[in-house]
């Protein structure tokens, strides 16, 4: 209303004390990495073995890479929640076109392309209509999950071709599975067009204040939409993963990933408003969800005592910024 | 001071656990369920613990997942691989999915076998069934059927739709109700997840959509007790009769109150106890599992396995107004 600035404390540069904190996250995370390693090398005298360590990264690769891109739609200030029934429809495809006789690069072109193709429509529903992605993505959720249930209902597909078995099975070194190495290169991807390129920035400036962005000449229902592709595109990636991990599809495959995806994310300090985050805090995130889970596993400690703990970590995440926020505010009134 | 509070947080966690990992050099038999907190389970640990107890060695390692999928039961197999168990007794979640996971136990030199829902035979060296599909099938509509001789409407409240051992005792049902029990009509089959809250909606919307229903089946101990729940709840008791696979002690007020004339299970406790023999007879005997094998189960007899390395236990017991306040004191 007023164009004299407020004798009031309003900062001029809303990003520094937001990034200070994400720095500060990073480093937090990866001390809580190192202890949550060195209390289960104590813990347990299995979980210093190549092998188990291997076994290990099977418990979150397939919902890491996935966690990639969400990380990106997520800063954006957007989200999908439809992600993990993406899955169940690209697996119940290609094994459909596997009762048709697929070979092995058919079924991972179909997996990625109806990946892809629900990520478009999901996209297409945000931006051409403006309807907010939670609801859009609630809705193809059950959609999605709904199709995969009508063509399969009680019924399984299997007999996947044995070529197809590495994706989810396979080491490409020593005890280096492929899941994990293909999630190393694609962080590495996320990263540098995240934090290098000039479509990192705007992702940052969409989610900051979509408007401005707008005003600024940023294609915002352009640059949306190519995010929304990219998850859809890492959700069918996924599927290859998981189906060919299991050998088989059923209608329940990967069943409540979408949270476990969203909860990796929120854990690596993404704002869950937007505007705010980084990969190697996902990426961290995720390996921080697979060392608890595989380490309390190894204890034998009931499913339950894992969920309240990334529960509680949760918790603490998202109540942190915002309380030390509150506090500095505090401190200049 | 929020990472100090973490670390204490996780070493007052880890310190709890050191007490649990001190394993002498016993023979570790994981016995894995579908899903922990069901009392069926716990019974059949219950068992295990009984058996662990007569072979003396044992070390039962009673795990599953807390939501029961096939991903979450791959996680829990994958630690226990990594924990060098001696043997891998599972309940699974899903037939095929599980295949993959337990073929590495096995060429890492673990046993598996598998009990009440079952595996496909490359994922395990052997099956026991609790009892046989074609009885148990046979059993659910008899259990309706008996109260019914004028027969009427039925429907099935089963768990999930991907539930190996509910969907065969489902298709055996099927297979036995034109000729052995023709007045009886199976007009629904509806899914409540093992969810209370889902099976409890499910068995209302049986209600309002078919308002002839004489019996609802639920081949589930969880959706037995939604559904009898339900036909109390509705003041439908006397006209519904509710009925299926129930846990004694969690439907006893159920037999009480009369929305259910009888149930029937087989005795978990006696699964779990000879799903450990098993594992044992394979992985400290080192009998073979082959076609026609027979083996010991300790006090519950012998099983002799079929072409496809099954074996059927006993055949399912039936609990009414009569035996229920006697076995609900048992599990």
């Amino acid at each position: 209303m007023t164009d004299t600035p407020a004798p009031r404390h309003i900062p001029d540069r809303l990003d520094k004390p937001l990034s200070s904190a994400i720095f500060s996250w990073e480093a937090l995370l990866v001390a809580v990495a190192v202890a949550i390693f060195a209390i289960n090398s104590f813990a347990s005298p299995y979980f210093l073995d190549p092998w188990s360590l291997s076994d290990l990264t099977f418990n979150f690769t397939e919902k890491a890479l996935i966690a990639l891109a969400m990380a990106l739609l997520i800063i954006s200030g957007e989200i999908d929640l439809s992600v993990a029934a993406i899955i169940a429809l690209a697996s119940t495809m290609m094994g459909m076109a596997v009762q048709a006789g697929a070979g092995m690069p058919a079924l991972v072109a179909i997996g990625i392309v109806v990946g892809l193709g629900c990520g478009a429509f999901n996209g297409l529903l945000v931006t051409r209509l403006g309807l907010p992605s939670i609801v859009v993505t609630i809705g193809t959720m059950s959609l999605f999950r709904g199709i995969a249930f009508i063509i399969l209902g009680d019924q399984s597909y299997k007999g996947y071709p044995s070529s197809f078995a590495f994706f989810g099975q396979g080491y490409v070194w020593w005890v280096v599975s492929f899941e994990l190495a293909l999630f190393l290169v694609a962080a590495v991807i996320y990263w540098f067009v995240l934090h290098r390129t000039s479509f990192g920035r705007r992702v940052f400036a969409i989610g900051n204040n979509p408007v401005a962005a707008q005003f600024s000449g940023v294609r915002v229902d352009r640059i949306k939409f190519i995010l929304f592709c990219l998850t859809g595109l890492m959700s069918g990636i996924a599927s290859v993963l998981i189906t060919s991990r299991l050998g088989s599809t059923r209608p329940s495959i990967a069943q409540g990933y979408e949270l476990e995806v969203i909860t990796m994310v929120v854990l690596g300090g993404v704002s869950i408003l937007g505007g705010a985050g980084s990969i190697g805090g996902v990426v961290l995130a995720a390996f921080i969800m697979g060392l608890v889970t595989f380490g309390l596993g190894l204890l034998n400690v009931p499913g339950i005592v894992m969920s309240i703990f990334i529960g509680l970590l949760l918790i603490i995440v998202i109540a942190l910024p915002i309380v030390w926020r509150r506090l500095r505010r505090e401190r200049f009134a | 001071m929020s990472i100090l509070r973490k670390l204490m947080v996780m070493a007052a966690l880890s310190a709890a656990m050191f007490v649990n990992a001190a394993y002498a050099d016993n023979v570790k038999i994981a016995l894995v369920v579908k899903s922990l907190g069901n009392g069926f389970f716990d019974a059949a640990n219950k068992g295990a613990e009984e058996a662990a107890k007569e072979l003396g060695d044992v070390d039962i390692i009673y795990t599953g997942p807390t939501k029961a999928t096939a991903e979450a039961q791959i996680e829990v197999v994958n630690s226990l691989i990594a924990q060098k168990v001696d043997a891998i007794a599972i309940s699974a979640n899903d037939a095929d999915a599980l295949v993959p996971a337990l073929k590495k136990a096995m060429d890492r030199g673990i046993t598996v076998i598998s009990w009440d829902s079952g595996v496909a035979p490359e994922g395990r060296q052997l099956h026991l069934n609790p009892s046989d599909t074609g009885l148990i099938g046979e059993t659910i509509i008899k259990l309706a059927a008996d109260y019914l001789p004028e027969g009427g409407e039925v429907a099935i409240l089963s768990a999930s739709s991907t539930a190996t051992n509910q969907n065969a005792w489902i298709d055996a049902a099927k297979k036995v109700l034109p000729e052995k029990f023709p007045k009886i009509k199976l007009v629904a089959t509806v899914y409540g997840d093992d969810d209370s809250a889902k099976s409890t909606d499910e068995a209302k919307g049986l209600l309002k959509s078919y308002p002839n229903l004489k019996a609802i089946i639920a081949p589930t101990t969880v959706g037995v007790v939604a559904a009898a729940q339900v036909v109390t709840d509705e003041g439908l008791i006397g006209k519904v009769n509710v009925t299926g696979l129930a846990l004694p002690s969690e439907f006893k007020k159920f037999i009480d109150n009369g929305a259910s004339q009888a149930v029937a299970l087989w005795n978990p406790i006696d699964l779990g106890y000879s799903a450990v023999y098993l594992a044992h007879d394979l992985a400290v005997k080192k009998e073979e599992a082959k076609p026609g094998a027979t083996l010991s189960i300790g006090r519950v007899g012998k099983v002799t396995l079929d072409d496809t390395n099954s074996a059927a236990m006993a055949p399912p017991f039936q609990f009414d107004k009569t035996n229920i306040e006697k076995f609900s004191k048992i599990y």
